[in-house]
């Protein structure tokens, strides 16, 4: 069973986690820190696989992301490969020749994916196009649920809370426009003059 | 998310969550997934929402809270929502059974009771037909598996099948890992698994499919490593796959290619070595990961020939490698290579302590004390040794500035602690050992760390006797008097020390010696007297010698020797010294410490203490160990045994106590005879009587959640008391009829709820509803293909003709029969694995393997029984098509569903309400309910969930027919629901049905405000030919303890072609007693507290001389009928439970002793008691028993 799934930048920042089994949130900042120095630490010819702790970790590095798993003992570590390569294909076919940057403005799209892709750790669903299929449905849903004209408080915190960065308070209102516009159901640009009468002063 | 606490808006996640919008509660979901845990406070409000959202409609909902439940489910969660995930297993939607499969699996980790009652249908789930659902299945199975795997064993066959037949290499590779599990518990398998699995690994592409095969292959080599005589052939084929994979460019097939490497050496140690050249190849990949992998390889493929060859070979590459931790590991490795198995590689131990001298320097290792206690493990254990070990030691003493260098990580020092023991304890050895002594005198020695220094005096005291001795015998007293000086004059250095034991130590020496030279003085010889303080031997112990100390007889240790607890604490404390010191080896640095603390008297006495026990039996042990002190007894004495031993030691008997010791001991002889020394090498002494049997018990974490899950699967529960609360689904039922059933349920939720709108749109819910039922029919008739797939895959026989009637039989003797199952599934397996058959064909085995054991028809599924049913229907409804086509498949489709419900309803009836009950309590969010259990009818118009529906026929003529159920409110203590199903039978139109009863004084219709009391209710409905609906009547009630009949007339009007006439048809409405029961219990509790609190104060009992029943069924019959519950079964008695909806309790006690029964009552309500009781009596007596059925 995968333990945990994190993706971080060559420079060492975190951009998607995801845990299938419950820790305190300190726990969990301690183990990422850890891992990602550990990995960021290896030459690339090294090979991908780690024995941390109790648990065997398998990470590979697409770009400038590093995608790195945790698996128990006696899980297969070419399976786990395997299964990251198929996320990484399916981020490639959904947002077309994915990027880092598709990751940080869409995360919310890349956990979608990964939830169809993998549950409880387990793979869930092996053939791509009937993950695609289930993420278009979704989206679809999403896109003719009717859209409320005023936005919804608290979503507009949560999305926020999720991707609320104090060292990069541009990036941060970008996100957060964002999910403005996610929330009124807009193109993001029209989003952009409600910023300051939404009262979140930055 | 991005790492910063967002735990303030946990609150805030959960209304998102609860949104209607799709787009806010999918955000809502991942932000919990993402932030919730264990201790989020907030999640507890989440329960009931979470149900709502697995039973909605849209799929996609659904997915996404069980996408969030699988990420922050909690044991609370766990058990309130098992029942919603396990239904939605049998969802039509693959999307959704797949996501419950993989969900099932974390709930049975937060919630081990639950895994028993959803095995069944997660096994079902195997054979799914929808790729994912059973890859998701495999899965979740072989995660369980490998955890627990004997409870498993018998599902072999069906993976064996999968594994055969299928394609899909993601299922593939976990299949292959479960039999990787199973295979150590069935050697039989292993043989079965050999051939597909070589077929495999020649055939596939995938490297990690044949990763996987390969590790199990060898793991099914382990398990059947004896006995088999042509598998050789299929490890050379693993391992040259090995090798393909280690020579890959790929650094990642390198790395997995030793490692599985190193798994085959622990058993077929030749096979690998051949590929040596390799693996030393590997040592010199740029990858540290594989040249540590590489490194555990060649641990185990030195041999006695290339032992040195790679030692070298290691020695080379640590002056080469340029990280200071691989360095490291490399020592360990070289010294774990030399050391293992108890040296037993070794021939020349003169080299193997140059190979230590010469790592000593090596800079900035941390291993230090390992060296250390190598060598002194060497020079102690191998006499012969001791001579050339003594040199170097004394060389390693001189140059000990070298050692004592500088940096803060570098611990090689601690090799001086084993230099100065050596030399001092085999001072005779050494060539100059007073230039020794001069070396150990230098200042520079101050700035070791306290423990060496405090070796150092011990030693330097060692070796001054020594010299002293040796002085004296040339008559050298001068010399002798001299070397007493300098040790006066330096001795201070070390009693400046600001270390207690160096301090006191150094003290005693100087005292000590400050005394000889008085002695000297006057002339006296010392040296002999001297020299007797540290005589004797000293032996190593072995680790396990402590605990092996068998207790003496008549000890009983937990008992007080004294009263008053608090000294006894203290003695404790004493004890436990006592033993510290004679526990562990001597050679060690606790031991060393510890000695000299005694003073110089008390060493003496024991000396001589000990060389009189060495003359005495040396099983003194047993027989003069005292019960109540022999902590303290004992541990003294084995002090002595050891002094015992060695001297036995010294004529070259060693004695070994452990069989291990002897073993290696007869080798190590063998070896001496090629090696250059003569080699004794000693396991460590053992205490008399101790067995030397590993202890090997279950180590597994009590944290571990799968420790929790070891639950024996194919053995069933005697009864339900083991079904737990909230399963609706008893363990016993197959997995069909939950699934029918909780459909139903809803259905028929549903459609009261149309009927209540019926006015009004009456046309369109009909057809609606007709396509409901369709629908529902297709469900069903899906189902029974599966199932009749399953069959006939199992060839099991098929009777003809079975009634009804025996169908319900056949339900209530479920349990028998799946207690048989179960055997017959054990004898399938032994017949599967049994050697005869071939391996290669599944299918034919299994065929094979069922006409083998021939399968009672009794034991035939429920659902074929079903299935039968609906052919039957099939049939009688063909004559009649042609006229009455729409109308009969209206009453074939509500005929099924009745039948259905008569399957399940027993079951319906003793857990769902108290499902309901407890989901109740649960709190909850402020969600607008409509999860079943909370939306129940208010106004008896509309129908309620029936705890049980069973209609009987009210009356009947050519036009019309009635049938009738009553239904209890859960809510109301005077009210019951009579539902009516009304049936035109005639080709005409039937209108103004108008319903009307005689009230009695007990019993009033219900008929509304207005009316005047003798009216006539109209049914608020019309039928066209051939239709058939239902009307639901309530009735008031005073008392419920009697049975009522009542009369009453049903009126109607057909309207023909000619005009219309008016028909009237009586009838009696038998509302029994069992009618005002409700047959459940909120708390399993309360049965015992009632039937102790004396509140039962009727008592009735009812003998039946003959029952035909068998008492399951028989006990199934009372609950569906009478509306009981099954509190407990043991073997042929039992305890019912059910109350009216007055709230008066009846409990039950029916026992079976051959054909007669006896059935106890106990009530709070006499005539209720014997009312219920005459009711089981007509029910059970088979003269008078109208079978109440169609």
């Amino acid at each position: 069973m995968l333990q945990f799934m994190l993706l971080f930048s060559r420079q060492g920042k975190l951009r998607l986690q995801k845990w299938y089994v419950a820790h305190p949130d300190k726990q969990k900042k301690k183990i990422t820190r850890e891992l990602i120095t550990t990995i960021l630490a290896r030459k690339p010819k090294m090979c991908s696989f780690l024995e941390w702790k109790d648990l065997k970790i398998v990470y590979k590095r697409y770009a400038s992301l590093y995608f790195c798993c945790a698996i128990d003992q006696d899980d297969n570590e070419l399976l786990t490969l395997e299964i990251i390569h198929r996320y990484v294909e399916l981020l490639d076919k959904y947002f077309g020749s994915v990027c880092e940057l598709d990751i940080i403005f869409n995360f919310e799209k890349a956990y979608f994916i990964l939830d169809e892709l993998l549950l409880g750790g387990e793979i869930q669903e092996t053939s791509k196009k009937n993950v695609l299929k289930a993420i278009a449905a979704q989206d679809l849903l999403q896109e003719t649920s009717p859209s409320s004209s005023l936005p919804d408080w608290n979503l507009t915190v949560i999305l926020h809370a999720l991707t609320w960065d104090p060292l990069e308070p541009r990036k941060h209102l970008r996100v957060f426009l964002k999910t403005m516009a996610l929330v009124k159901g807009n193109a993001s640009e029209d989003c952009c003059s409600n910023e300051t009468t939404l009262g979140f002063g930055y | 998310m991005l790492g910063y606490d967002i735990s303030w808006a946990a609150f805030n996640i959960i209304e998102v969550m609860s949104s209607t919008k799709f787009t806010f509660k999918r955000t809502g979901y991942l932000a919990a997934s993402q932030s919730f845990h264990n201790e989020t406070e907030v999640l507890m409000l989440t329960t009931n929402m979470i149900r709502k959202d697995l039973n909605s409609q849209n799929i996609y909902d659904a997915g996404a809270a069980m996408t969030g439940l699988s990420c922050f489910v909690t044991p609370d969660l766990a058990r309130d929502l098992a029942n919603d995930v396990m239904t939605l297993l049998s969802s039509t939607k693959p999307y959704l059974r797949k996501k419950a499969v993989l969900l099932m699996y974390k709930i049975f980790l937060c919630f081990p009771d639950a895994l028993r009652p959803a095995f069944a249908r997660l096994k079902d789930k195997l054979e799914d037909l929808d790729p994912g659902v059973q890859s998701a299945a495999v899965n979740v199975i072989c995660e369980l598996a490998r955890k627990n795997p004997k409870n498993y064993l018998s599902l072999a066959p069906v993976f064996f099948k999968l594994m055969t037949s299928s394609t899909n290499n993601w299922m593939l590779i976990k299949i292959i890992k479960l039999f990787g599990a199973l295979t150590p518990l069935e050697p039989r398998l292993g043989k079965k698994l050999i051939e597909p699995l070589t077929n495999l690994i020649h055939s596939t592409s995938a490297m990690s499919l044949l990763y996987e095969c390969i590790n199990t292959v060898i793991a099914v080599l382990i398990s059947i490593s004896s006995g088999m005589p042509n598998h050789s052939a299929s490890i050379q084929l693993c391992v040259q796959k090995l090798r393909i994979l280690i020579e890959d460019s790929d650094q990642n097939l390198k790395y997995l290619g030793l490692l599985a490497m190193s798994k085959i050496l622990k058993t077929h140690p030749k096979s690998v070595q051949a590929h040596k050249d390799l693996v030393l190849q590997c040592l010199d990949d740029k990858d540290e990961s594989i040249r540590l992998r590489a490194l555990d390889l060649l641990y185990g493929m030195v041999s006695k020939k290339n032992l040195m060859e790679i030692v070298k070979k290691l020695m080379l590459h640590m002056d080469k490698a340029e990280g200071t931790n691989y360095r490291d590991e490399l020592l360990s490795k070289i010294i774990d290579i030399c050391s293992q198995n108890n040296y037993q590689y070794i021939t020349n131990f003169e080299w193997y302590v140059s190979i230590l001298v010469e790592i000593t320097r090596i800079e900035g290792t941390k291993h230090g004390a390992l060296i250390a206690s190598q060598m002194l493990d060497v020079a102690i254990r191998v006499p012969a040794i001791r001579s050339f070990a003594v040199s170097q030691m004394a060389v390693l003493l001189d140059n000990a500035h070298m050692l004592v260098g500088n940096t803060q990580r570098n611990s090689i020092y601690e090799v001086l602690y084993a230099a100065a023991w050596i030399c001092g304890e085999f001072a005779e050895m050494l060539s100059d050992p007073r230039g020794t002594l001069e070396a150990m005198l230098k200042p520079k020695v101050t700035v070791l760390p306290p423990h060496i220094q405090g070796v150092y005096v011990q030693n330097i005291v060692k070796l001054y006797s020594r010299v002293v001795a040796q002085l004296e015998a040339e008559d050298n007293k001068e010399e002798a008097e001299a070397l007493g000086e300098l040790l006066v004059e330096k001795l201070p250095m070390f009693v400046q020390n600001a270390n207690l034991e160096v301090q006191d130590r150094a003290c005693g020496a100087l005292q000590l010696i400050k005394q000889l030279i008085k002695l000297q003085s006057k002339g006296e010889v010392i040296g002999e007297e001297l020299q007797a303080l540290f005589s004797g031997e000293l032996n190593p112990v072995a680790p396990k010698a402590q605990k092996k100390v068998p207790v003496p007889e008549g000890l009983d240790l937990d008992q007080w020797i004294n009263e008053p607890p608090s000294e006894s604490s203290s003695e404790e404390e004493v004890r436990g010294d006592i033993f510290v010191k004679s526990d562990h080896r001597m050679i060690q640095q606790n031991d060393v410490h510890k000695m000299p603390e005694l003073t110089e008297e008390e060493l003496e006495k024991r000396r001589k203490a000990r060389k009189q026990e060495q003359a005495n039996n040396p099983h003194y042990l047993k027989a003069t160990t005292p019960s109540g002190k022999s902590g303290l007894i004992s541990s003294d004495k084995y002090l002595q045994v050891t002094g015992n031993t060695s001297k036995s030691r010294k004529t070259k008997k060693t004695r070994k106590r452990s069989k291990k010791g002897k073993s290696v001991e007869s080798e190590s002889d063998e070896d001496s005879i090629r090696s250059v020394h003569v080699v004794t090498i000693t396991e460590g002494e053992m205490p008399e009587g101790a067995k030397s049997s590993d202890d090997d018990e279950d180590e597994r974490n009590s944290n571990d959640p799968h420790k929790a899950l070891n639950i024996d699967l194919e053995e069933l529960p005697l009864n339900n008391e083991d079904n737990v609360q909230s399963h609706p689904v008893s363990p016993l039922s197959t997995n069909a009829p939950g699934k029918v059933n909780l459909k139903d349920e809803k259905k028929k939720k549903r459609r009261g709820e149309k009927e209540h709108k019926e006015k009004t749109r009456e046309k369109k819910d009909k057809s609606r509803e007709k396509h409901k039922k369709k629908k529902q029919k297709e469900e069903d008739t899906d189902l029974v293909s599966s199932q009749l797939i399953e069959e006939k895959s199992k060839e099991e026989p098929v009777t003809n003709g079975l009634s009804p009637e025996s169908a319900d039989k056949n339900e209530q003797t479920e349990k028998q029969k799946n207690a048989e199952n179960t055997k017959g599934q054990l004898d399938d397996i032994e017949f599967w694995l049994s050697p005869n058959d071939s391996s290669q064909r599944p299918n034919s085995e299994l065929g094979a393997k069922v006409s083998s054991s021939p399968v009672p028809p009794s034991d035939l599924n429920l659902d074929s029984v079903k299935v039968k049913q609906e052919k039957e229907e099939k049939m009688s409804s063909k004559p009649e098509k042609t006229k009455k086509k729409k109308k009969e498949k209206e009453r074939k489709s509500k005929k099924e569903k009745k039948k259905v419900r008569e399957h399940h309803d027993s079951l319906l009836q003793e857990d769902s309400p108290k499902d309901k009950a407890e989901y109740e309590e649960a709190p909850g969010i402020a969600t607008p309910s409509k999860e079943p259990g909370s939306s129940l009818a208010q106004t008896p118009m509309t129908p309620s969930m029936p705890p049980a529906s069973k209609y009987r026929l009210l009356a009947e003529d050519k036009n019309m027919k009635l049938i009738y159920e009553t239904r209890v409110l859960p809510n109301s203590s005077n009210q019951i629901v009579v539902s009516i199903i009304f049936t035109n039978q005639c080709g005409y139109h039937v209108k103004e049905l108008e319903f009307n009863i005689l009230d009695t004084l007990n019993t009033r219709l219900a008929r509304g405000t207005d009316g005047n009391n003798q009216n006539s209710v109209k049914v608020p409905f019309q039928l066209p030919p051939g239709t058939t609906n239902e009307g639901q009547f309530a009735f008031d009630v005073d008392k419920v303890v009697m049975p009522q009949m009542l009369r009453g007339t049903f009126t109607y009007m057909i309207v023909t072609d000619g005009g219309s006439t008016h028909e009237k048809l009586d009838f009696k409405l038998h509302l029994p007693v069992s009618a005002y029961f409700i047959g459940s219990m909120y708390k399993r509790d309360t049965f015992t507290e009632l039937l102790s609190s004396g509140d039962l104060s009727a008592k009735n009992t009812l003998i039946l001389e003959r029952v035909d029943y068998e008492f399951s069924h028989m006990l199934s019959k009372i609950c569906f009928h009478c509306h009981f519950t099954v509190v407990e079964q043991v073997a042929l008695s039992a305890s019912l439970y059910s109350r009216s909806i007055q709230g008066d309790h009846v409990c039950l006690l029916a026992k079976q002793v051959n054909s007669k029964l006896t059935i106890d009552g106990k009530s709070t309500n006499s005539q209720l008691l014997s009312s219920i009781l005459d009711e089981v009596k007509i029910l059970l007596n088979p003269t008078e028993n109208v079978s109440p059925c169609e």
